[in-house]
């Protein structure tokens, strides 16, 4: 049910994303979905790509701080409400959100959202509960 | 103008008589009360009866900063607590501080080469000296206001901090001398000018500064700003405080107050005397203390003596400007930091990686330290928030370490070089 996510830390100067990016390039690592959290003094890149475990080693490999953490894919109707009803769920579930970022699905009709929670499990349930799809990461990384 | 001119202008003969008397004294007191001295002497074969000139001071042993540490607190002192009416101490350097005791005699010295000092700076009877040396377990602040009732000036103890309190005091109460830290006087002085204030409005006329090392361009800067002498004083705490050495208005180095202490030049990697003119590390003798007497302190500062007569009529040596240290010690805003300190707070922490290195710059004119300290991937975490608590952890308990505001920057892994054998630490800005 998780999605494993790759998330870099990143000086705060230039060069710095392009040196991930192209790293990913040079070895057939494909970007699914980013975002980036900023500071005035560092970053942190986060990606889902098709390939985590490659991309791990390798960024590690190049002495990148990168970490893999858990996420959820959640897909919801790509229309007015569909990711406020996600939302209303969790908050009935007292599920707390440390940060999150969409993307418009290649199923047509379809919004992805990428959820960091506190207590993921947990929110895999109550989402599950609700009828709220929950994408696998075998799928996402191949979407 | 003298403040006492028998002991200053001492010919030479007398003083090095002055001298032996003084240091076969300490010997003894160092060599019968404090077991330190006893065991360092005994494993050179030494004993006090071996001191018969002065040129038998290089059989003693030397003491170091650590010596200190390991009789921590009071294991160094040569008379029994009961004695000791006073106690000073560093602000905490890598483990423990090191502590410093004073008889009455002892602060009678003190209080003495303060004013002797004082008054080598241009300061008299009838000044108002504002003192903005830090109050407390620092000698700098009590050292110098004990010189100055002493003297007979005005002593206005305004301690460190509240700037724009300190220029009105000084303004209002009107100081003719100032005391503090170079880097702070300049500080004051750009802050007068954003108040709106020239140098004409103060009656500000010298200024003796001390506690870190300063250039002759700074010394100029300060002169133009507030338009006075600025002269440089020197001491340490291990020795007795401020008012170990002085410079006078000649401007061609410090006097060091010979008939008080015994001022020695070595190689800092074998110990060897250096003669006259030559530079290396300063080692002192004190020749008076009752507390705390001292054989052979290395100060790690780097300098060299002048033997040569001074215009000034002192007959005191004198000690070359100060050029740097013997070994990686930081001034930072009067604050000593060794980068071995920071170490020890980041191991202690535990969720960086060891490396590190520091960024010393000089933004205006107060001194800016930044750390650099590159995250570990075992336990980088991917929350921004935990980053900043990161931060904020490491940032805190080097404050409480050493006693001064940091900025703390994470890093990413292997951008700190590492150099082969000894690591390249500290980046110093400064041009000082």
């Amino acid at each position: 049910m998780k999605v494993k996510q790759i998330s870099v830390f990143l000086e705060n100067k230039s060069g710095r994303l392009n040196a991930v990016t192209n790293l990913l390039a040079e070895n057939g690592v494909n970007i699914r979905a980013l975002s980036i959290a900023d500071t005035s003094a560092f970053g942190i890149l986060r990606l889902i790509v098709n390939d985590p475990d490659l991309a791990y080693k390798i960024l590690r490999q190049a002495s990148f701080t990168v970490s893999i953490t858990e996420v959820i894919g959640v897909e919801m109707p790509d229309e007015p409400g569909g990711l406020a009803k996600v939302m209303k769920i969790l908050d009935n579930c007292s599920i707390n959100i440390e940060y999150l970022y969409a993307f418009i699905s290649s199923t047509k009709g379809k919004a992805m959202v990428i959820f960091r929670v506190e207590n993921i499990d947990d929110a895999i349930e109550c989402l599950q509960k609700e009828g709220i799809r929950i994408v696998e990461g075998e799928i996402l990384y191949k979407m | 103008m003298y403040w006492n001119e028998k002991y200053e202008c001492l010919p030479r003969e007398e003083l090095k008589a002055l001298q032996l008397e003084r240091l076969k004294q300490t010997v003894e007191r160092c060599f019968y009360n404090v077991p330190h001295y006893r065991k360092a002497m005994q494993e050179l074969n030494v004993e006090p009866d071996d001191i018969q000139s002065l040129s038998d001071l290089s059989k003693l042993p030397f003491t170091v900063k650590t010596d200190l540490r390991d009789n921590y607190p009071y294991g160094m002192f040569a008379v029994p607590l009961s004695e000791v009416v006073r106690i000073h101490s560093s602000s905490g350097t890598t483990g423990k501080p090191t502590v410093v005791g004073y008889t009455r005699n002892d602060l009678n010295t003190w209080s003495e080469l303060m004013a002797r000092s004082l008054t080598c700076g241009g300061a008299a009877k009838g000044d108002v000296i504002h003192n903005a040396y830090g109050y407390g377990l620092f000698t700098g602040g009590l050292g110098v206001h004990y010189g100055a009732e002493r003297l007979g000036a005005s002593v206005i103890p305004i301690s460190g901090g509240n700037t724009k309190r300190q220029i009105m005091i000084m303004k209002d109460y009107g100081s003719t001398v100032l005391t503090c830290t170079p880097s702070y006087a300049l500080f004051l002085a750009e802050v007068m000018r954003e108040m709106g204030y020239k140098k004409e409005d103060f009656r500000l006329k010298c200024g003796i500064f001390g506690a870190e090392p300063w250039s002759d361009n700074m010394r100029e800067e300060i002169e133009n700003k507030l338009g006075i002498m600025a002269l440089d004083i020197y001491g340490l705490s291990e020795i007795i405080g401020p008012g170990v050495a002085m410079e006078c208005p000649e401007k061609q180095g410090l006097h060091i107050w010979e008939d008080h202490f015994i001022a020695e030049i070595i190689d800092p990697e074998t110990g060897e005397v250096l003669p006259p003119g030559s530079q290396g590390e300063l080692v002192i003798t004190s020749l008076t203390k009752e507390a705390l007497p001292m054989l052979r302190y290395r100060t790690r500062d780097i300098t060299m003596l002048i033997d040569e007569p001074c215009a000034c009529g002192r007959t005191h040596q004198r000690l070359f400007r100060f050029s740097g240290r013997s070994d990686d010690m930081l001034i930072i805003r009067g604050v000593n930091v060794f980068p071995s300190q920071i170490e020890s707070v980041l191991l202690e922490i535990g969720e960086t990686e060891p490396h590190y290195q520091l960024i010393v710059d000089r933004e205006g004119t107060m001194d800016n330290l930044e750390v650099w300290v590159e995250v570990s991937a075992e336990k980088f975490s991917d929350e921004v928030k935990m980053l900043e608590n990161l931060k904020r952890t490491i940032r805190a308990a080097i404050e409480s370490t050493l006693g001064i505001s940091v900025e703390v920057k994470l890093v990413e892994p292997k951008t700190i070089p590492r150099s082969e054998g000894k690591a390249k630490r500290v980046i110093d800005k400064r041009h000082i």
